[in-house]
């Protein structure tokens, strides 16, 4: 898989790449300002991109704005972006296009060396990755919210997994349950929340993180 | 004594000339009767050690404080300028004899005593003068009618040489009447407004007592921002400190325990590596809160417009957000807009019940203008330690004003305003809802 890396600290885009060449990903390209990565991700047009948020010149959301404008231009661009903080606000900016390949992760995540390469897979497979903290944030505000109310604590779990961007088979491992449980949770999940079923994963997490957003 | 509202235009026509003479004569027995103030207040400073000058000044003081005030309102009206309370404030917690110390050595309180004196010959003079060419007036216009109800001799020599002994002649005063009336009518406003001036003179904020009191303001304010800032310093040392500090440390710890076990015992290794990365994990969380704290990443990158609506987006309560800002502000007013309408809105999730909040942000009159508005039980006030008079206290270091409506059963809004000069006169407005 060919990987373009955005990230202007030296040391972390280093470990970036060592990382990603460890898992056998071509790392195409490795750049570490906002106006750099545009031109080399349409140049590219890489399976993947790992991009920081904050980057020169500006240091603000330079990478953040720099990959939603690429995957304006390059239709079905994927892209995996890293932050030190992760701001709600920047979530539904990514995800308002409503198109999946798209993962937005603390930092760092990375350190959970397995987790982190998982992540950037999905995420190349047209999938999400969603950080659990956005997750949580988004879950919390909801308190008020009568059909999350009606959960139970089982199909709350399933529903946050399923919110970060996980299959079905993944949600069923990580909770040691069959993936029939799994299925027959989400089933539950999807009719109190008055949501349509669809048949591919990335389908239902878009579902699950649109009626989370509104 | 507050200032009375600025009025658009200064008094004119019949009723304002007609409030004017009716003002006249109070006004003259009250430029007589405030010479006593005066010698009060020297009899109060000569007995000052004898302990009742004590008394003395302070009732001097404050009736000398309440006079001048009057005159105050009085030439703010003639005038239709708003005029200030020239005195200095005395220190906070300062006692009653550093009060009183204050007071007497204030340049205002000085000037309150010269215009005693002013008042009481050139103002009293003006205002005898205005009254008697009225009253004369009508005396002279109303002569026929008087001298025809009155026995014969009250009014039949109004000058001592004339001698009137039938109505016509009594008709000959009527013009001397009109003419008085004219007089006064010519010169009632002209000295009403110069009585005001000479008021003014004495009484209005001098630049000089006007920057004193300028920089008393700013001597506070600056101490408490000092005092604000000192103690968020000291807060942050120790957060560092205790947590990604010590984190750290015991980061290290494991590390260097787990490369001496590697060759021994690869397990206890392999687990003590795991809990160094748990470790890593907890101080990156604890320096993400602090640097929320100090300047949250979202505010640098997207200003005070994309920052409060992130605060929008993570609020509990369906919040909305208006804001039509040319551009980006300076950075400390962003911040200490942004600090302030978060607080506002944790105050207004935490205390009020509202159903909905609404923020509204603007600019106008060279201020940054924000709104928080919420729809609960209302009640809020400034008073005590609370959330708000912390806000209008770091407010006032950047010399900005917070106002509270918050009347019991609600709504509550609270408005905040800083002083923000900007260059570009460009606005895009813009909303949404989050």
């Amino acid at each position: 898989m060919r990987v373009v890396i955005a990230e202007d600290l030296a040391l972390l885009r280093d470990g970036l790449i060592r990382l990603l060449q460890a898992y056998d990903f071509e790392v195409v390209a490795a750049v570490d300002n906002g106006p750099e990565l545009l031109r080399e991700l349409i140049a590219h047009r890489p399976d993947v991109a790992v991009v920081d948020v904050r980057l020169p010149p500006t240091f603000t959301d330079e990478g953040l704005r720099a990959a939603i404008e690429a995957r304006r231009a390059v239709v079905g661009l994927r892209v995996l972006v890293l932050s030190q903080y992760v701001e709600q606000l920047y979530a539904r900016e990514l995800l308002s296009d409503r198109t999946g390949g798209i993962g937005y992760l603390l930092k760092d995540r990375v350190s959970n060396v397995a987790q982190f390469i998982d992540a950037v897979r999905r995420v190349a497979a047209g999938g999400t990755a969603m950080d659990p903290e956005v997750i949580s944030a988004l879950l919390a505000r909801r308190e008020a919210d009568r059909p999350l109310a009606s959960l139970t604590a089982r199909e709350r779990e399933v529903l946050e997994l399923m919110a970060e961007g996980r299959s079905n088979s993944a949600i069923a491992a990580r909770m040691f349950v069959t993936e029939k449980a799994i299925s027959k949770h989400s089933n539950n999940i999807f009719a109190k929340l008055g949501l349509e079923q669809s048949e591919t994963d990335n389908r239902r997490v878009l579902a699950v993180l649109a009626y989370l957003q509104n | 004594m507050s200032d009375p509202p600025p009025q658009t235009r200064a008094p004119h026509g019949l009723g304002a000339r007609l409030a004017l003479v009716a003002l006249a004569l109070p006004l003259a027995v009250l430029a007589e009767v405030s010479i006593a103030l005066f010698v009060i207040w020297i009899v109060g400073v000569s007995t000052l050690f004898v302990g009742v000058g004590i008394a003395l000044l302070l009732a001097a003081m404050l009736g000398t404080r309440l006079v001048a005030g009057l005159h105050r309102q009085y030439a703010s009206r003639v005038l239709a300028v708003p005029i200030a309370r020239p005195y200095l404030r005395s220190a906070p917690g300062a006692g009653p004899v550093r009060r009183l110390s204050t007071v007497l050595t204030d340049p205002a309180s000085w000037r309150d005593w010269a215009w005693l004196l002013v008042n009481a010959t050139v103002g009293f003079a003006l205002q005898i003068l205005t009254f008697t060419l009225f009253i004369a007036g009508v005396f002279y216009l109303i002569y026929p009618f008087l001298w025809a109800v009155t026995p014969r001799q009250v009014f039949s020599s109004p000058f001592g040489f004339y001698t009137i002994n039938h109505l016509a002649d009594a008709l000959v005063l009527v013009p001397i009447g009109l003419f008085f009336l004219s007089l006064w009518w010519l010169t009632a406003l002209p000295i009403a407004r110069g009585y005001a001036r000479l008021a003014v003179s004495l009484l209005a904020p001098t630049k000089g007592s006007a920057l004193r009191a300028r920089v008393s303001q700013l001597t506070t304010s600056r101490a408490e921002t000092v005092d604000t800032q000192a103690a968020e310093l000291r807060r942050i040392e120790r957060d560092l400190h205790d947590g990604a500090q010590a984190r750290l440390v015991s980061l290290g710890m494991s590390l260097g325990l787990a490369e001496e076990l590697l060759a021994r015992d690869p397990e206890a290794a392999r687990s003590l590596l795991a809990e160094a990365r748990a470790a890593t994990t907890s101080a990156l969380a604890e320096l993400r809160d602090l640097v929320r704290g100090i300047h949250p990443p979202v505010l640098a990158d997207r200003g005070l417009d994309g920052a409060v609506r992130a605060l929008a987006l993570a609020s509990p309560l369906p919040t909305t957000v208006s804001v039509a800002l040319p551009g980006r502000l300076p950075a400390p007013v962003e911040s200490a807009g942004y600090f302030a309408v978060a607080e506002c809105l944790t105050n207004a999730i935490k205390h009020s019940r509202a159903r909905s909040i609404a923020i509204d942000i603007g600019h106008a009159d060279g201020r940054l203008q924000l709104r928080v508005r919420d729809d609960g039980q209302g009640g809020a006030s400034l008073a005590g330690g609370t959330g708000l008079s912390g806000i209008q206290r770091r407010l006032a270091a950047f010399d900005g004003q917070l106002s509270l409506e918050s009347p019991p059963g609600g709504p509550t809004e609270v408005r905040m305003s800083l002083p923000c000069e900007l260059s570009s006169p460009r606005t895009s407005p813009s909303s949404g809802t989050a």
